[in-house]
This record gives structure tokens, C-alpha cells and sequence, in this order.
């Protein structure tokens, strides 16, 4: 719908440019910008102010060095792998579930999805609480008589990171199931027909013919929740702090201590870019595959 | 609490039989599954309605003997943040001056760019869509420190005016593409006659667009309400102490280490500090979902 089809003039079209400064001034400098001056400066020997002092790449090595950090990736990959895996299958199996012409199917999403409008600061301590040995799980499961149960999922490190992941969980799926509801009931009803006539059992259809027809909205799900995963910072803090000792760091914990409470610039820089490329090797294949020249979206699968 | 939501229910026939060997499983299934997803909030106004020598001695799960409202009355007005001890209703009131310029400015900005995108594109416009659209992709720790530097070289870092501006930054990419999608999708014929006839860029959104995009901007509202409300690493590093959100009054209060820890005080503020998203949530239903989905489609 280009309007402007005329020889391109600065002054054509003036007031969509002036309207669109805001998001150029947010792409050149924030965007780009910011962007290359954190790789940039990774590079440096910056303590607690940024120095234009390279040093190759001595921050990335003292980073891999770091056994915080280290921890930090574990961590990230447990946490990941997990919740992704997890509320992909459990995601999907509640909108199946949802998608059988239930009744009270509005109340059931508002129950899923509700946690999803609560911040992870609120969904950490609520965790926080219900996993505290002293009082929760681990005491009521004790009081019905299992006197000898143990829950330490908060006060040994072994575990505390699978009590992000619980909460995480509980945050996340309704927002999955949502999206895969979307998917599901956007499939040709003749599909179904089809399938039905032939005498496929409803798993089956749903195992190799709906699946692989919803490819899209599961890659696309897939991207959106990695993206958030990468970033998980604030769930850490509510809920564990990082602890007990160092045992359930997360990367994006490490770069705001190094950068904000312990003058580290460069470690902080250069962990940061690392997350940078971890979202880019995520990124990169799907936007390659989602924006191929010739395909449109909503070509389906094949 | 009102789990209704006033839209149509299921799409279809009603179903046949209620009572069949599948659809018994299929209820059960989905009620499991709604136990555990209500459990953290009936545990949340449970601890905080009673006393702490009931929380001591009980069982999170029970319900309270004796029910008491003084652990909101304290976590309202005199929660301690181990700096001081004011409630977290400083919070509250933080978070209010951050929320309303935040959404009014935020979406202000990216409907007007949404508008440029769809209707009045020019060399390069794409171009810097495409971009805006991978940056939020882009971790926020990366572009953290560079935007320290800049919003203090601006004299606004640790200002109220700073966090709004990075919330409107940082709001643009998903705003932008929920507004340009529907902008897109709007007859273009529309844009056509009211071109014909002499009207401006701006006449033609305030009097042609605006008027037909309410549904759009009901949910470009909720996105902003619930992820500004709900941030927490923002409203710490640019908000600056005196402005702190209610997130991170919340998390200080009851992450602080010194003195005895009052669980049903600190229950009460973390669902006064939901209560705003989650009221948002009940009352929105679809256009919540349809702002979260927003994230899946692409333009």
C-alpha cells in the first residue's frame, strides 16, 4: 500500500518521517548502537568505568574461568531445556484437551492464564513461600504422617534450580497453551472430517497430521519463550537470590551484579555478549527459515 | 473473584453427553491441572489472613482459624524495605507515576509510527521495522550499561522521566507491530478516498483511523499496563531509589534480611502488588489474550 509511488524526494512524505524519529532514533542508537558499544567494550580491560583499553579476549577467557559463571550456563541449559520442553508438551496437551468443545472452557483458560498477568517478582515469592521447608510442602507432607520426607528444594543447591523451573512453569504454560489453542483452531475443520472418515483415531491425527500442520505457531512459540528464557533475571532474584551460595546463578544475574554492585564492567560486557550470541544462534535459523524470499506466511508447513 | 468472562463460550454445538468415559477424563485432566495453577493464590490469601502464631504452628494449606486483615493493613502501611519502614503503598504510588506517562507516552509514539509503517511507507521504512522487530529479541543486558551512560549524559538517569523513557523504548517493537498489523489490515480504500479529498497525514488519523481502532488500542493498553506494572529490572537500575516500583519495594521487603520474618505480611503485599495486572486480567479476558498473542504474529 506505498502510497509515495512519485520519484523519491527528502521533503515527499515529511510527516511519517518526522513521525517515525522516535523508532530510527530507537534503532540507530539504542538498538545498534548500544549493541556494538557492549561488544565493543567486552573487549576492554574496563573495571568500573568503561576504558577504551583492548585486551583481546582476556574477559571472555577469565569469564569461562569463573566458576560462577559456569554455574550460571548449567543453570541456563537446565532451566531451559526443562521449561521448554515441558510446557511445549504440557501447553499443548491442555489446549487438545481445551479444543473438545468443553464446557466452562472460559473459566479453565482464565484459571491457566492467570499467573502469566503476574510479574515474576510476585511469582518467585509466592514459590518462595509454598517451597520453604520450615512451612510448606516439605512440613505438610510431614504432618499427614511421612515424618521422615524431605523437600530441600530450597535449601540444598542441588535442586533450587528446578524450583525456578516449577515456578517458571506455572508463569509460562498458560501463555504457551494459549497460543497453541490459537494454532489448533485455526486447523480446517475438514481435516478433522477427513481424518475422522477414514477411520483415524483422534491421537493420530493429532500425532502426524495436526502437529506438523501447527509447524509454524510451534517454531514461533519455540523463538518467544527461548527469547524470555535467555533473559530470566527477576524469577532468580525473588526466588532463590542466586542461592544457596552460587548454586542457582543465572548469566543475566551475573551481568547485572558485575555491571552494578561490583565495578566489573568488563566481566559484565562480556557475559552480556555472550547472552547476545546465544539469542542470535536461536534467532538466526528461524529468521533465515520464517522470511525466505519466495515463501509467504501462512503457506502452511510445506 | 470473578473468573466469568462476559464472551461467548465455546464455538460449536453444545456438547452430546457429559457423562462419557472420554469426557470424564478430560475433566479430570483439566481440574488437576486447574488445582495446581490455583493453588499459589488460594496459599497467597490464606498465609496472609492469619496471625503468625497460627502460621507457625498450621499448615499453609489450611485455612485460617482465625481470620485476621491486620497483615495487609501492615503491609500497606508500615512493611519495612530495610531502609525504611513506610509499606508498600510508596510503592504503589511509585509505580502509578511510572505506569500512566509510561503507557499515554509509549503508545502514543509507536500508534503514530504503526500508522507511518502501513500507510505512508518511504525509502528505509522497513528496513528500520525489520530491525526494531529483531531488537526485541535482543537481551536487555546488553544495551543496559551503553543506555546508563546516556540517560545520565541526558541528566535524566534515576529520574522518573528516565524509566518512562526507557519503558517507551523498549515498549516500541511489540506496540509498533500490533498497530502496524492493524493498521495493514484496515480497507485501504478508506486511506484512498480520504486522500482523494485532500486530508493530511494527521487528519486522517485522528479522523479516520483513531476512530476505528478502539479494540486495538484496549489492548495495546493492557500489554503496557500489566509489562510496565510487572517490570522489575528497569525500575532498578533507572528509576532511582525515591522511585522504586512496587516490584522492587516488594522484593525488598520481604527479601530483607534483618528482623523476623512476617509471612503473612509478606503475603499481603505480594497480592497487593498483583492485584493491579490481575485485575486488569479479569476484567479484559479476550483482549489480554489477543495482547499476548500479539507477540506470535508476525507482520
Amino acid at each position: 500500500m506505498a502510497v509515495s509511488r512519485r520519484p523519491f524526494a527528502p521533503l515527499r512524505n515529511l510527516n511519517a518521517k518526522v513521525a517515525a524519529i522516535p523508532m530510527i532514533v530507537t534503532v540507530l542508537v539504542v538498538f545498534i548502537g548500544c549493541t556494538v558499544w557492549t561488544v565493543v567494550y567486552s573487549f576492554t580491560s574496563s573495571r568500573s568505568l568503561p576504558t577504551l583499553d583492548f585486551v583481546g579476549m582476556d574477559q571472555y577467557v577469565r569469564l569461562f574461568r569463573t566458576s560462577r559463571w559456569i554455574v550460571s550456563l548449567q543453570n541456563l541449559a537446565i532451566f531451559g531445556v526443562l521449561s521448554l520442553s515441558i510446557s511445549l508438551v504440557l501447553g499443548f496437551v491442555l489446549a487438545a484437551l481445551m479444543d473438545q468443545k468443553i464446557r466452562f472452557e472460559n473459566t479453565f483458560r482464565t484459571i491457566f492464564l492467570y499467573p502469566h498477568a503476574l510479574s515474576f517478582i510476585v511469582t518467585g515469592l509466592v514459590w518462595q513461600w509454598i517451597l520453604t521447608p520450615a512451612y510448606g510442602v516439605q512440613k505438610v507432607v510431614r504432618d499427614l504422617g511421612f515424618e521422615t520426607f524431605n523437600f530441600p528444594i530450597l535449601t540444598d543447591g542441588r535442586f533450587t534450580i528446578y524450583a525456578i523451573v516449577i515456578a517458571g512453569l506455572w508463569q509460562g504454560t498458560g501463555l504457551v497453551m494459549a497460543l497453541m489453542l490459537a494454532g489448533l483452531r485455526g486447523i480446517d475443520d475438514e481435516i478433522w472430517k477427513a481424518a475422522r472418515v477414514d477411520g483415524i483415531p483422534a491421537w493420530r491425527t493429532y500425532l502426524f497430521i495436526v502437529i506438523p500442520m501447527m509447524r509454524p505457531v510451534f517454531i514461533t512459540t519455540l523463538v518467544i519463550i527461548s527469547a524470555a528464557i535467555v533473559k530470566v533475571y527477576d524469577l532468580v532474584v525473588a526466588l532463590s537470590n542466586g542461592g544457596p551460595g552460587i548454586s542457582s546463578e543465572v548469566p543475566a544475574k551475573y551481568v547485572y551484579d558485575f555491571m552494578f554492585s561490583r565495578g566489573n564492567l568488563g566481566q559484565g560486557l562480556a557475559a552480556s555478549t555472550i547472552m547476545l550470541t546465544t539469542v542470535l544462534i536461536i534467532l538466526v535459523p528461524w529468521a533465515a527459515l520464517e522470511f525466505r524470499p519466495e515463501k509467504r506466511r501462512g503457506g502452511g508447513s510445506k | 473473584m470473578s473468573l466469568n468472562l462476559p464472551s461467548s463460550g465455546p464455538r460449536g454445538q453444545r456438547p452430546k453427553r457429559l457423562i462419557s468415559p472420554a469426557s470424564i477424563m478430560i475433566y479430570s485432566v483439566l481440574f488437576v491441572a486447574a488445582v495446581y495453577y490455583l493453588i499459589p493464590l488460594y496459599v497467597m490469601v490464606m498465609t496472609s489472613l492469619k496471625g503468625m502464631p497460627e502460621i507457625r504452628l498450621g499448615n499453609i494449606f489450611s485455612p485460617p482459624v482465625e481470620v485476621t486483615l491486620q497483615p495487609w493493613a501492615t503491609a500497606w502501611n508500615s512493611a519495612c524495605t530495610g531502609l525504611y519502614c513506610e509499606g508498600i503503598k510508596v510503592g504503589f504510588f511509585n509505580s502509578m507515576k511510572i505506569l500512566v506517562p509510561s503507557v499515554i507516552l509509549s503508545i502514543i509514539i509507536a500508534s503514530v509510527n504503526g500508522y507511518a509503517l502501513s500507510n505512508w511507507r518511504f525509502k528505509g521504512s522497513e528496513l528500520f521495522f525489520t530491525i526494531l522487530i529483531f531488537g526485541a529479541f535482543i537481551p536487555y543486558q546488553v544495551m543496559l550499561y551503553p543506555l546508563v551512560i546516556i540517560t545520565r549524559e541526558l541528566g535524566i538517569f534515576g529520574t522518573l522521566t528516565g524509566v518512562i523513557v526507557i519503558h517507551t523504548i523498549f515498549g516500541m517493537p511489540i506496540l509498533t507491530l500490533l498497530f502496524r498489523n492493524y493498521f495493514v489490515s484496515l480497507p485501504p480504500e478508506l486511506f484512498k478516498a480520504a486522500r482523494v479529498d485532500g486530508a493530511g497525514f494527521w487528519r486522517i488519523f485522528l479522523q479516520i483511523m483513531l476512530p476505528m481502532s478502539l479494540p486495538i488500542f484496549v489492548v495495546a493498553v493492557i500489554l503496557q499496563v500489566t509489562g510496565i506494572w510487572n517490570d522489575f529490572l528497569f525500575g532498578v537500575i533507572f528509576a532511582g531509589t525515591k522511585n522504586f516500583p512496587m516490584t522492587v519495594q516488594l522484593n525488598n521487603i520481604v527479601n530483607s534480611t534483618q528482623g523476623v520474618k512476617e509471612y503473612n505480611v509478606n503475603m499481603a503485599a505480594t497480592i497487593l502488588t498483583g492485584a493491579v495486572p490481575l485485575l486488569v486480567y479479569f476484567f479484559s479476558g479476550k483482549y489480554f489474550v489477543r495482547g499476548i498473542a500479539a507477540g506470535a504474529v508476525k507482520g
